[in-house]
């Protein structure tokens, strides 16, 4: 299984597109930090960037990447390897070679510029937003035959995490702006990785005052040891269980 | 008629002038009591009874724990080396119940608590031309209170307290009641409102500096043509609130880091006829929060790197905001309301997109400082949890290109390419 790793990894550093991606990433933070004299800004618009460019090139890349290697996942699955090992090395691999772009690109300029514990935790997070949305390329996947139609749905998946989601979250908080909703809001916004990613950055730069009663309460959760816990808990449930439901179609589907 | 009344004047002016060389002959013949350890007198109290009218009584260096020392004679109490008056957190410290008297250079600490007779360190009671200057003020419940003062001058003290909770503390410095004060140059921390001002007129506050306070660094109810000028207000619970008070001038303050929920640089409440000129507020939630607000110009201030640079509630009208910069704040303007009873004109906004043919630093495409964004939070304060998100931004960008939503009226009709020199 490592070397099947090391293989997918070396290849997909042999492929430039994610050198490109290191590079467009790397231009963006510094010159966010080079524009913004403030950090706290400079985070932000980060913040903006990362929650909107990473989990597109995750999703879309991973996805092209598992529909080419088609030929070599038939080949791998005709000599005596376990599929379990296949796709999980694959999804091993992908992860590697995605945070490793995310921490060279983000992550360096984030240490020098940014406050040392809001740099880690938005490296931290980034790097699971990569690992997230590669977990549901791999569910679009394994869901479709035809690439085609899986990059349709990788794209239709980013779009309703980006922006659908929101618009909901929108629609709700009026349908109930006279109940009192902010502690099922909580339970809401896990529904999105990238919500939850924002925030939880949010609520550590000191722009969270500005998000009033609803911004204290998620502080009261998020803000203790068990919410931090359970937040954690929840963007690994978010890579696990797409993972999962993938590696279960993969198993038993007819290549 | 006129006859009259000039020969009145003229009486009235030679008897005033009769009574000022009275003062002056009784200050030129006032002795010298000191007190002190190995001094004239051992107690303060002795000296003060002692003493008769216009007498200076000089405390010199060391521990006073004598209770209450009232100051009912008009006398010029003077503290070498820093003496110290401990209160014992059971009496009010000094209390002062005599005009023209002053009080300079001493240490007031540990002054009682009670919420009934509101103790303070130094506390005028009816008495005009009382100066405290030179003081420092520490642990007391109220620092220095004045009521039913007239033309008192309050200059130069520090005060400090410590306080925890809003309840238990009282306030830096309270006046109730009183007229043609002059506060300049304390320094004030830790206690429930930095300066107070009830019922009082005719006042002057100039060059404060008011930080760390549990609720606001300065706060007028009800007290009308009073100036507040060259402050600094840090980092409290809110810089100002002015309430229910009239022609109140505001300038050359500094209202900074008031950052926190429901934290205002400068809150605005039932106020009418006020000038708040050439401010700078940076760094607070809110800059300025106006409610039923009327009749004030704001003109030549900054705003930098506020949440909020201005909230105008739709209760506010006619009110001017001109030549005033805006500079990196999370949202320049919000309103509650579609009725827009307020003019902006010729204000620097950072994030104005327009052009300017003609090079005459005006803008020539009206700005809408307000975002949708900021509309529907003030709608709904809870949909701030999109904040940063990219279907906020979205939702931004659309209506600048065709605003629907926006009041259409709330514009700034000409906008400035460049900021202010300020």
């Amino acid at each position: 299984m490592n070397r099947l790793i090391k293989f997918v990894v070396l290849d997909i550093i042999k492929n430039r597109t994610i050198l490109g991606y290191t590079l467009l990433l790397a231009i963006f933070s510094w010159s966010v930090f080079g524009l913004e004299d403030n950090a706290t800004k400079g985070v932000l618009t980060l913040l903006n960037i990362m929650l909107l460019i990473v989990p597109l090139v995750s999703i879309i890349f991973s996805t092209i990447y598992i529909y080419n290697s088609s030929e070599f996942i038939d080949l791998m699955v005709s000599q005596p390897v376990k599929r379990n090992k296949i796709w999980t090395s694959l999804f091993i691999g992908l992860s590697i070679s995605q945070i490793l772009a995310f921490v060279v690109g983000v992550g360096i300029p984030l240490l020098l510029f940014a406050p040392l514990n809001i740099a880690l935790s938005m490296i931290s997070v980034g790097c699971m937003i990569s690992v997230i949305f590669i977990a549901i390329a791999f569910l679009a996947c394994a869901i479709t035959h035809d690439k085609s139609k899986g990059i349709g749905v990788s794209i239709m998946l980013w779009l309703y995490f980006a922006l659908l989601f929101d618009g909901l979250v929108l629609f709700l908080l009026f349908q109930f702006a006279d109940y009192p909703i902010e502690h099922f809001m909580i339970g809401i916004t896990m529904l999105s990785p990238i919500d939850m990613a924002r925030i939880l950055i949010l609520l550590q730069l000191n722009v969270s005052a500005l998000l009033g009663h609803t911004g204290a309460i998620f502080t009261d959760f998020f803000g203790t040891i068990i919410g931090t816990f359970i937040s954690t808990f929840v963007l690994c449930l978010w890579a696990i269980i797409p993972f999962y439901l993938s590696l279960r179609m993969f198993n038993k589907k007819d290549l | 008629m006129d006859r009259i009344k000039q020969v009145i004047d003229k009486t009235k002016r030679q008897t005033m002038l009769s009574l000022f060389s009275i003062v002056f002959a009784f200050i030129a013949n006032g002795k010298t009591l000191t007190v002190g350890q190995n001094k004239q007198y051992k107690t303060i109290h002795k000296a003060i009874k002692f003493a008769v009218a216009f007498d200076t009584i000089e405390i010199h260096e060391g521990l006073y724990k004598e209770g209450n020392i009232v100051v009912d004679k008009s006398l010029y109490i003077k503290g070498i080396n820093k003496p110290v008056l401990d209160g014992e957190k059971k009496y009010e410290v000094v209390s002062v119940k005599s005009n023209f008297t002053t009080i300079d250079g001493l240490v007031v600490q540990h002054s009682g608590y009670a919420t009934l007779d509101d103790p303070g360190g130094i506390k005028v009671y009816d008495s005009h031309h009382v100066t405290i200057i030179n003081n420092v003020l520490l642990d007391n419940f109220f620092g220095i209170y004045i009521q039913y003062g007239q033309h008192c001058i309050v200059k130069n003290n520090t005060i400090e307290a410590f306080g925890i909770e809003e309840q238990q503390i009282g306030n830096g410095i309270h006046c109730w009641k009183s007229d043609s004060l002059q506060i300049i140059g304390n320094k004030i921390t830790g206690h429930r409102d930095g300066i107070y001002f009830e019922f009082v007129t005719g006042t002057i506050i100039w060059r404060n500096i008011s930080f760390n306070n549990l609720r606001y660094g300065l706060h007028f109810m009800v007290s009308n043509d009073d100036a507040y000028i060259g402050n600094i207000l840090k980092n409290n619970g809110a810089g100002v609130a002015v309430m229910f008070s009239k022609r109140i001038k505001m300038i050359n303050n500094y209202f900074s880091d008031n950052w926190g929920d429901a934290a205002y640089g400068l809150l605005l409440k039932e106020i009418s006829d006020g000038y708040i000129f050439n401010n700078r507020f940076s760094s607070n939630t809110s800059g300025i929060f106006m409610e039923g607000t009327s009749r004030i110009n704001v003109e030549n201030n900054s705003f930098y790197n506020n949440g909020w640079g201005m909230k105008i509630q739709a209760s506010c009208m006619e009110n001017n905001i001109i030549n005033n910069n805006f500079k990196n704040n999370t949202f320049d303007v919000s309103t509650n309301g579609s009725l827009v009873l307020n003019v902006f004109n010729k204000n620097y906004w950072d994030k104005y997109e327009g052009y300017d043919l003609n090079k005459d630093n005006i803008g020539d495409v009206a700005y809408h400082p307000l975002s949708l964004f900021s509309i529907i939070v003030e709608n709904n304060a809870s949909v701030m949890l999109l904040y940063q998100s990219f279907f906020a931004m979205l939702l931004d960008k659309s209506e600048k290109v065709i605003p629907s939503l926006t009041p259409t009226n709330f514009i700034d009709e000409q906008p400035l390419m460049h900021p202010i020199l300020l």
